[in-house]
């Protein structure tokens, strides 16, 4: 498919670009994220240090007792290939202490709070190194709102949220990003054995087809079906863009005044930069 | 005659007017010093492209200190520059200014503001309302302010009008990574190319680069000979200090060769233009 199929070396450009540009303008020069041993934030690591030199780029990982032991291991390979620095905050600690109040939270609590948790973390590293965290969602994973609002979907920078998931394999392939984190099936590896793929229901290659159709081409539901795509599956992809759009928006404000914060007082955030 | 036109192709500070006008005067400087004749800086140079609220902020008279810097700094050098004007009726216009010999030559307002996609201008900004060609010291000119350039009425206007050289000022926005190179430069890059080929018209078309709120401007400003062919291109995505030498030969042998502009029939144009509009006003 000539749309996803992305030229990898302009995309290079643009994202190490973005980057530099978006950091260094604020009168920063370091950044911060979370490594998971996946690949998005192994891409996001490997664009940073490009950017900013690996110095002025450090790299988190943040596992909880139940996360697959491989994970740590390919964070760790992943900063060490692209030279940036690297520690490992456990956050099982914090996340416990929460539900000894709540022993009987379900997985999807306990991932949200996981995921909350090390954004405290990427975000007091904010503070404490003078750095700006750098997000990891791609737009597969924006748009299907497959992503802890506050949590991992909270950055002040992210380089890859307009690029799919099958864009991100591209460009890695051509990253040097080692081969086993390419290869290896996404996971959030919130509990053992957990793939994206079986909670989703889906392929990425699959839904990225589908999304790159209906939100960047803008095909009618008529024309997808004529492409091939099954109903159903174009009716549940639509309800999730459309159920998880409170995710990519600001909190919604109560109207009272003539200029209200992003309505009618519109500023860009590089105001001034 | 010949002369010597520089694109600077820079990165204007969203909203800072003092900034961006010390980084003109540098890019000014440099170019009177190296014996360049002509200076053409992107679209709104002087304040950043997206404005919003900003844009009475920003905006200045023609009669501001900051213009009259310019002017006078037109002296020694031909200046073509983007910002946001405010007029005595407080109307916020998308403007180009073209100065020389230490006055203004002309005065562009942008005519097409677009509002698809990312864009937002006419939320903003007043429309422009008219295209005309004006005589500098190389000959015949018309301004286009990016958008403008995309209505092939506005080119063919100032070619009309006599112009044999187009100048665009661009703040245009990267976007398109599927193909061999990046989508929106393409695409200017045969607009360019086509509007010289069809009015025998040199074009100087001058985009700035830099991001704002991770949208990057994709640069290569460049300078295309009236037969189509580019012959300088500044760099993608990076500053850039393009320093073009226009051939007045060059303009003349393609009028020689392809005299379109020669022949084309404005009478019959204007009458079936006519008759357009007086039966869509029906």
């Amino acid at each position: 498919m000539a749309g996803l199929h992305a030229n990898t070396e302009l995309l290079r450009k643009l994202l190490v670009g973005f980057v530099r540009d978006e950091v260094r303008k604020v009168g920063i020069s370091t950044v911060v994220l979370g490594l998971s041993g996946g690949i998005d934030s192994a891409l996001v690591a490997f664009i940073a240090a490009e950017a900013l030199g690996p110095e002025n780029v450090h790299a988190i990982c943040m596992p909880y007792k139940t996360s697959n032991p491989e994970s740590e291991a390919h964070a760790r390979l992943v900063a060490e290939s692209c030279g940036v620095n690297f520690s490992v905050l456990p956050i099982t600690a914090m996340v416990d202490a929460y539900f000894t109040m709540f022993p009987a939270a379900d997985n999807m609590r306990r991932g949200n709070k996981m995921a909350r948790e090390r954004m405290t973390v990427l975000f007091d590293h904010s503070a404490l190194l003078r750095a700006l965290v750098l997000g990891t969602s791609n737009k597969t994973e924006l748009l299907l709102g497959y992503g802890t609002l506050y949590g991992d979907m909270a950055s002040a920078l992210n380089p890859i949220g307009d690029i799919y998931k099958s864009q991100v394999w591209q460009l890695s392939a051509t990253m040097g990003i080692p081969a086993e984190v390419i290869e290896k099936q996404p996971s959030a590896d919130l509990w053992a054995g957990q793939t994206d793929e079986e909670e989703l229901g889906f392929s990425y290659r699959q839904v990225d087809e589908l999304l790159y159709r209906m939100v960047d081409q803008r095909l009618t539901k008529p024309e997808l079906v004529a492409e091939g795509f099954e109903e159903d599956f174009i009716d549940s992809i639509y309800s999730k863009i459309q159920n998880s759009h409170f995710k990519r928006r600001l909190p919604v404000i109560a109207k009272v005044s003539n200029r209200t914060i992003d309505r009618d007082f519109r500023y860009a955030r590089d105001w001034g930069k | 005659m010949d002369f010597t036109a520089v694109l600077a192709q820079i990165k204007p500070k969203l909203g800072c007017v003092a900034d961006n006008l010390a980084a003109i005067e540098g890019e000014i400087i440099k170019a009177r010093e190296a014996g360049a004749d002509l200076i053409v800086f992107p679209e709104l140079a002087l304040s950043g492209y997206f404005l919003k609220d900003l844009v009475p902020e920003v905006a200045l008279r023609i009669d501001s200190p900051e213009i009259m810097r310019l002017i006078e700094l037109s002296s020694s050098i031909s200046i073509a520059v983007g910002f946001v004007e405010e007029t005595d009726d407080y109307h916020f216009y998308n403007s180009a200014l073209y100065l020389e010999e230490g006055a203004i030559r002309h005065l562009h307002r942008k005519v097409y503001l677009p509002t698809y996609g990312l864009f937002d201008e006419q939320r903003y900004l007043a429309r422009g309302g008219s295209f005309r060609a004006f005589d500098t010291k190389f000959g015949r000119f018309g301004m286009l302010i990016c958008e403008d350039m995309w209505h092939l009425s506005a080119s063919y206007i100032l070619a009309m009008d006599g112009a044999t050289t187009l100048i665009c000022l661009s703040s245009s926005p990267s976007r398109g990574i599927e193909g061999d190179s990046l989508g929106s430069a393409s695409a200017w890059q045969k607009l360019t190319s086509t509007t010289a080929l069809f009015l025998n018209c040199r074009v100087l078309y001058s985009n700035r680069v830099g991001f704002e709120d991770g949208v990057s401007f994709w640069g290569g400003s460049e300078y295309v000979a009236p037969s189509g062919e580019s012959i300088i291109r500044g760099r993608l995505l990076e500053e850039d200090f393009v320093t073009a030498r226009v051939d007045e030969g060059a303009l003349r042998r393609e009028r020689i060769f392809s005299p379109m502009i020669r022949d084309e029939n404005l009478f019959v144009t204007m009458q079936e233009l006519g008759r357009i509009a007086h039966e869509r006003g029906r």
